[in-house]
C-alpha cells in the first residue's frame, strides 16, 4: 500500500524509523517491530545512517513486508551511482516494496567507514526525477523498461527548523517540482518553529510529517543541539530533562516531551514520524498520551 | 591541463543581457583557448566593452587589470568571462553585486596543471554551471558536488564535512537573492553527464 493514498483520504499517517543491525541478523529489529510498532502505518528503514556501514535498508524491508509490516525504504546517493540507485528502485518494486524515501545521504566522512569514496552522482532532487521516470518505463539513459513500469510513494525530507530556513524551502520546491508525494522533517523540538515553517510549507500542497526524536537526557539533546544539522532544542526542554533525572532515565519524561510536541503540531502536519533511534518499546506510550490511539 | 570551449551562441545570449562588459583572458595558452571565435563572438554581441587580460585567475593580476576600466565595469549590468572555470569564480568574487556569467565550458586533459595555489577551483566538469549559480562553483564549493541546492547537512551556514567550510549552497542561495536571481534556482531537476569530461579530451 503507498502511503500517499492515505495522505489522499486525509488520514493522519504515522511512521517509526529502525536501523537495520551492524550484522546480518535483523531478527530483533523485526521482533521489536511486532512487539511495539504494531499501530504504526508503514517502518521506515534506514540506510547506513549517518554513514555508519549496516545492513542494507532494502533487505530489511523485505524482512518486515514478509513479518506483515508495511516498509518504507530509504534510499541514498552516498554510496551507489545512478545504474546501482535505478537497479535498487526495480528490485523494491520487485519485493512489493512500495514506499521510499530518497535522500542526498551524509558525507562518507562523517562516518564509521571514512575512507570510503563518496558518489553522489545523483542527489534528492535528481533521484526524485529518476524514480519518476522509472514510473513512466524508462530509466535515465532513456531506454525502455520491460513490463509494467513500478509504482511508488516518493518520498523526502526536510529541515523545518533549520537555521537555513529559506535554502530549505528553496530545496523543497525543488523536491515538490521532482515529485515528492510527502515530506518527513529532520527532529523538531520547538513547536513554534515547525508552525512558523508550515505557515510557508504549505503552500506547496504536499502533506509533511512532523519528525520526533524521543529525548534521552539532557546530554542527547544538547550534543545534537550543538551538532546535528537542522536540530534545535529550546532550553526549557532540557531543563526539564534535568529536573527529574530518574523519571527521565525511566522514559516517561521523553515521552511525556515528544507526546506533548505533536500535540502542539499535529493540526498544522499530516502525519507524524518516529525516531526512536532504539526506544522503539515507548512508542505505544508516545501514540497514546498524544491521542492518536487508544 | 584543460581545454575551454566557447558555450552556444544561443546560451551566451541568454545570459548577455543589458549593458554588457566582456573580461576575455589570454593567459595560459595551453588551455587551447578559443581565442579566434571569441574574439568574433565578441563583435557580434557588442558589449560596452573588452578587458583582454592575461591570467583572470590571478586574483591580484585581475585587481591591477579591472582598476584600469572600473568605470565601464561599474556601469554594466551583466560581465561575461570567457576563460576556465576558475577564472569566471575570479571575477564574479570581485564582483559580488554583479550578474557574472561563463562564456565557455571547462573540460580536463591529461598533463601537468599550473603552478598557483588559488582560493576557487574547476573541476573541468565541460558543463560549466556557474552561470545559475550566480558565480559560485557547485561542484567544487560543495563537499558533495550537489547540483540542485542544500543538502539537509548544513549548520550555521557551515558544511556538515568541515565546520570551517562554509555550505557552499548558502552561498549561492545567498549571492542569488542579493542579486535578485532566486529564480534561477527553480530549474528542473539538474543531471551531471559525467561523461562530458571524458568525450572533449579523447
Amino acid at each position: 500500500m503507498r502511503i500517499s493514498e492515505l495522505f489522499k483520504k486525509g488520514e493522519m499517517v504515522i511512521t517509526a524509523e529502525v536501523g537495520p543491525p551492524k550484522g546480518c541478523h535483523p531478527e530483533h529489529l523485526i521482533h521489536e517491530a511486532d512487539e511495539f510498532l504494531k499501530d504504526v502505518t508503514a517502518i521506515n528503514v534506514t540506510d547506513s545512517q549517518s554513514s555508519k556501514m549496516r545492513m542494507g535498508s532494502l533487505a530489511t524491508c523485505k524482512g518486515l513486508k514478509d513479518a506483515g509490516h508495511e516498509a518504507i525504504f530509504q534510499l541514498t546517493c552516498r554510496d551507489r551511482n545512478r545504474i546501482a540507485l535505478q537497479a535498487d528502485l526495480l528490485s523494491a518494486a520487485y519485493f512489493g516494496i512500495e514506499n521510499l524515501l530518497l535522500l542526498t545521504g551524509d558525507h562518507p566522512s562523517v562516518g564509521d567507514n571514512p575512507q570510503a569514496k563518496p558518489v553522489f552522482d545523483l542527489d534528492s532532487v535528481s533521484l526524485l526525477h529518476a524514480v519518476g521516470e522509472l514510473e513512466k518505463g524508462v530509466d535515465l539513459g532513456g531506454n525502455e523498461l520491460e513490463g509494467a513500469p513500478p509504482k511508488f510513494c516518493k518520498g523526502a525530507v526536510v529541515s523545518a527548523c533549520s537555521d537555513s530556513v529559506d535554502v530549505q524551502l528553496a530545496k523543497m520546491e525543488q523536491k515538490v517540482k521532482a515529485g515528492a508525494e510527502y515530506f518527513q522533517t529532520q527532529a523538531v523540538y520547538d513547536s513554534e518553529k515547525f508552525i512558523k515553517f508550515m505557515e510557508r510549507a504549505k503552500q506547496f500542497g504536499v502533506p509533511v510529517m512532523l519528525g520526533l526524536i524521543i529525548p534521552k537526557n539532557a546530554g542527547m539533546v544538547n550534543y545534537m543541539s550543538k551538532n546535528v544539522p537542522g536540530i534545535s532544542v529550546p532550553e526549557a526542554i532540557v531543563d526539564e530533562l534535568k529536573a527529574d533525572k530518574e523519571k527521565t532515565s525511566s522514559g516517561a519524561t521523553g515521552v511525556e516531551i515528544t507526546a506533548r510536541i505533536i500535540k502542539e503540531c499535529k493540526d498544522y502536519c499530516q502525519g507524524i514520524h518516529i525516531m526512536a533511534l532504539g526506544w522503539e518499546k515507548f512508542v505505544p506510550d508516545v501514540l497514546k498520551m498524544a491521542g492518536l490511539k487508544a | 591541463m584543460l581545454i575551454t570551449v566557447l558555450k552556444s551562441k544561443e546560451d551566451i545570449e541568454c545570459v548577455a543581457k543589458g549593458k554588457t562588459i566582456c573580461v576575455t583572458c589570454e593567459g595560459c595558452k595551453e588551455v587551447h583557448f578559443p581565442e579566434v571565435e571569441a574574439i568574433e563572438l565578441v563583435k557580434e554581441l557588442n558589449p560596452t566593452g573588452n578587458v583582454i587580460t592575461e591570467y583572470v585567475c590571478n586574483p591580484d593580476n585581475l585587481k591591477v587589470q579591472l582598476a584600469k576600466h572600473m568605470d565601464k565595469l561599474n556601469a554594466a549590468d551583466t560581465v561575461l568571462v570567457f576563460s576556465c572555470g576558475v577564472g569566471v569564480q575570479t571575477v564574479s568574487d570581485n564582483f559580488r553585486d554583479k550578474k557574472v556569467y561563463a562564456a565557455c565550458d571547462t573540460y580536463p586533459l591529461p598533463g601537468g596543471q599550473g603552478v598557483t595555489p588559488l582560493e576557487f577551483d574547476c573541476e573541468q566538469c565541460g558543463e560549466c554551471y556557474l552561470n545559475g549559480t550566480g558565480g559560485i562553483c557547485p561542484i567544487t564549493a560543495c563537499s558533495k558536488s550537489l547540483v540542485n541546492g542544500q543538502c539537509g547537512g548544513c549548520k550555521d551556514g557551515k558544511c556538515e564535512v568541515d565546520k570551517e567550510m562554509d555550505c557552499g549552497w548558502e552561498r549561492i542561495y545567498k549571492r542569488l537573492e542579493k542579486l535578485g536571481l532566486l529564480d534561477e534556482m527553480r530549474y528542473p531537476a539538474k543531471l551531471r553527464n559525467f561523461n562530458l569530461m571524458y568525450e572533449e579530451s579523447k
